[in-house]
């Protein structure tokens, strides 16, 4: 049995922000369905006691002194950017068309 | 004149400082080559003429003002296009950062400025380091200088292949689940993945932070540790740096150069040195194991019954972190934007541009990491990968209970025709199947050429307990003084 669905992978796409095409749909549905299938093996070990490890450095709260430091200027910073104004980073519309007006 | 670009990092830093040849000269020798060869192998993404010929001047006018240099001031290095370079570009391997110019440089870029060594240019890689064989590159595949019909590993391939290609005699990868051992090993070359946050990933273009470590390759040990003694030790701008000093991996590549391992315990990995390796790799192996017995190190087998799962954790835990990280790259603050026709939200714009902007590999990743911590699969895929991941670690500890370091064959495979596994992904995934428990683990791992099988390397991995990178320093040094390094047939 599969592990994961065509629509599935579709939703991992939307919630990916990746605008997959019907094609790209088909094959990565495929490939990872193989994938997911292997990675499930995971699953064989007995580990219900045994704590997890998100890294593998034991340090917390790594905090430096509260002092100025040279930085980025604005124009060094917005370099970068696809599109820019007035030292600020521009971006299309985040609202819809109806609720900006 | 002898051929500078045959050269070690050793000799060539020699002669600099000695006045027998100039930083410019030495720069100027691998520029050339690299005009030469690279259209055949296809290592470097970049290539700074300029800026390499102008860092070469200042270190020769530095020397002419009696300053005292580095131990690899003069040095050519080709650099992974992983890290930042203030004003070069800096892709990734990926069209979404193309023609990116970073604002600043990262920590590693900085310390080599320091260190006196003279950046040639930026190295190709699988996009965003995830890969094992550099063909998942937009910018094409890296050849082989062993064989261009052959990949050259990955994601590192273009370092590993300017090394074996003499278009540098130094390079800088990064290791996430071996990118950069795993191309040593099929390249001929040598390549260390430090213990983790031993070396800084301030400027790293993140793909799995609790993984991800910049480090060393070079085509001779004593090289390798130099350059991890010029790029590591702490950060305060990588808040995983580890607030120690570097291990004396020099002083141990140089013990390790006299051929004496006698008192050294090493462990041969049960579940790495039966099943999963070819047959030809094998052979090289024991070989290999052979001359270090020789060289006076007592062999053991050890145990690591969890490794098997390393794979499959490995794959949960760094597409995970992934998934994360690459929203980053969302066509606002740096690289492609796709779509933004005045009528398109912000949203739409997003998922056009990382459509248009990330290759299939990446897209993968993502969509398995988002899977992987979506809330009614986190428990049983991330979350059990985590815990893995703590069984993985409690091998490698028990395991140096019993012996100084372990040791593996680097890879299941030499190098492979290009193409061969690009069908399918999961077959891609195994060519790091030996080198990933070391991630997982944080510990440091080195992949040393320890012979060929049907004319092609085959590389040694010695893994040692965390921040005892001079260990494996020691170890693979010895080996490189039984069996030599090993030359490529002329391109």
């Amino acid at each position: 049995m599969a592990a994961i669905s065509r629509e599935e992978v579709a939703h991992l796409a939307r919630l990916s922000r990746l605008a997959v095409t019907e094609e790209e749909l088909d094959t990565f549905a495929g490939q990872l369905d193989v994938i997911l299938q292997a990675v499930a093996q995971v699953g064989e070990v007995t580990a219900a006691d045994i704590p997890p490890t998100s890294h593998s450095v034991p340090l917390t709260n790594v905090l430096r002194d509260d002092v100025v430091t040279p930085c980025l200027t604005p124009e060094e910073a917005l370099s970068g950017a696809p599109d820019a104004e007035e030292q600020r980073f521009r971006v299309p519309r985040i609202l819809d068309e109806d609720v900006a007006s | 004149m002898t051929d500078l670009t045959r050269m070690t990092a050793t000799q060539i830093a020699g002669l600099v400082a000695a006045g027998e040849t100039s930083a410019v000269e030495v720069t100027q020798a691998h520029l050339d080559r690299i005009a030469a060869v690279d259209d055949r192998v296809n290592a470097f993404l970049h290539v700074d003429t300029e800026g390499a010929l102008a860092a070469a001047q200042q270190v020769d006018a530095r020397r002419a003002a009696g300053e005292a240099l580095g131990p690899l001031a003069g040095v050519p290095i080709a650099v992974k296009d992983v890290l930042t370079t203030k004003g070069v570009p800096t892709t990734v391997g990926s069209k979404i950062l193309e023609g990116w110019r970073p604002p600043y440089d990262s920590t590693i870029v900085q310390r080599l400025r320091a260190a006196g060594t003279v950046m040639l240019g930026k190295t190709n890689m699988d996009e965003f380091a995830m890969g094992s064989s550099t063909e998942y590159s937009a910018y094409g595949p890296t050849r082989n200088p062993w064989d261009t019909d052959r990949i050259p590993g990955g994601s590192g391939g273009g370092s590993a292949a300017a090394l074996a290609a003499y278009e540098a005699p130094l390079a800088i990868g990064s290791d996430t689940g071996g990118s950069i051992r795993q191309p040593g090993a099929v390249t001929g070359t040598v390549g260390a993945k430090p213990t983790y946050g031993g070396t800084s990933r301030y400027g790293l273009v993140a793909f799995s932070s609790s993984l991800d470590t910049p480090g060393p390759c070079a085509r001779t040990v004593l090289d390798a540790a130099l350059l991890h003694e010029a790029i590591g030790g702490h950060d305060p701008r990588d808040s995983t740096s580890i607030p120690a000093p570097v291990p004396d991996v020099v002083a141990a590549a140089k013990l390790g150069a006299t051929g004496d391992l006698t008192g050294v315990r090493l462990g041969v990995v049960t579940e790495f040195a039966g099943e999963g390796a070819e047959p030809g790799v094998l052979a090289a192996f024991n070989e290999a194991v052979d001359t270090l017995t020789k060289l006076g190190a007592e062999i053991v087998e050890v145990s690591c019954p969890h490794f098997k799962y390393a794979l499959p954790a490995y794959y949960l835990i760094a597409p995970s972190e992934c998934s994360s990280n690459l929203a980053r790259f969302d066509g606002v603050r740096f690289g492609l934007r796709v779509g933004d026709d005045g009528n398109r939200s912000l949203e739409e714009v997003m998922s056009l541009t990382r459509e248009a902007g990330f290759g299939a590999e990446v897209k993968r990743r993502i969509m398995i990491g988002t899977y992987a911590l979506s809330s009614g699969y986190y428990d049983a895929y991330y979350g059990q990968a985590q815990k893995v991941r703590t069984l993985i670690t409690r091998d490698f500890t028990a395991a140096f209970e019993r012996v100084d370091a372990l040791i593996s064959p680097t890879t299941p495979f030499v190098a492979f025709p290009l193409g061969a596994r690009t069908s399918d992904p999961y077959q891609m995934y195994l060519a790091d199947l030996f080198t990933i428990p070391t991630n997982l683990y944080g510990g440091p791992g080195i992949s040393v050429p320890c012979g060929l099988s049907d004319g092609l390397p085959v590389g040694l991995q010695v893994m040692a307990p965390t921040m005892a990178d001079d260990r494996m320093y020691r170890v693979a040094a010895a080996l490189e003084s039984a069996v030599g390094t090993f030359t490529p047939p002329a391109l």
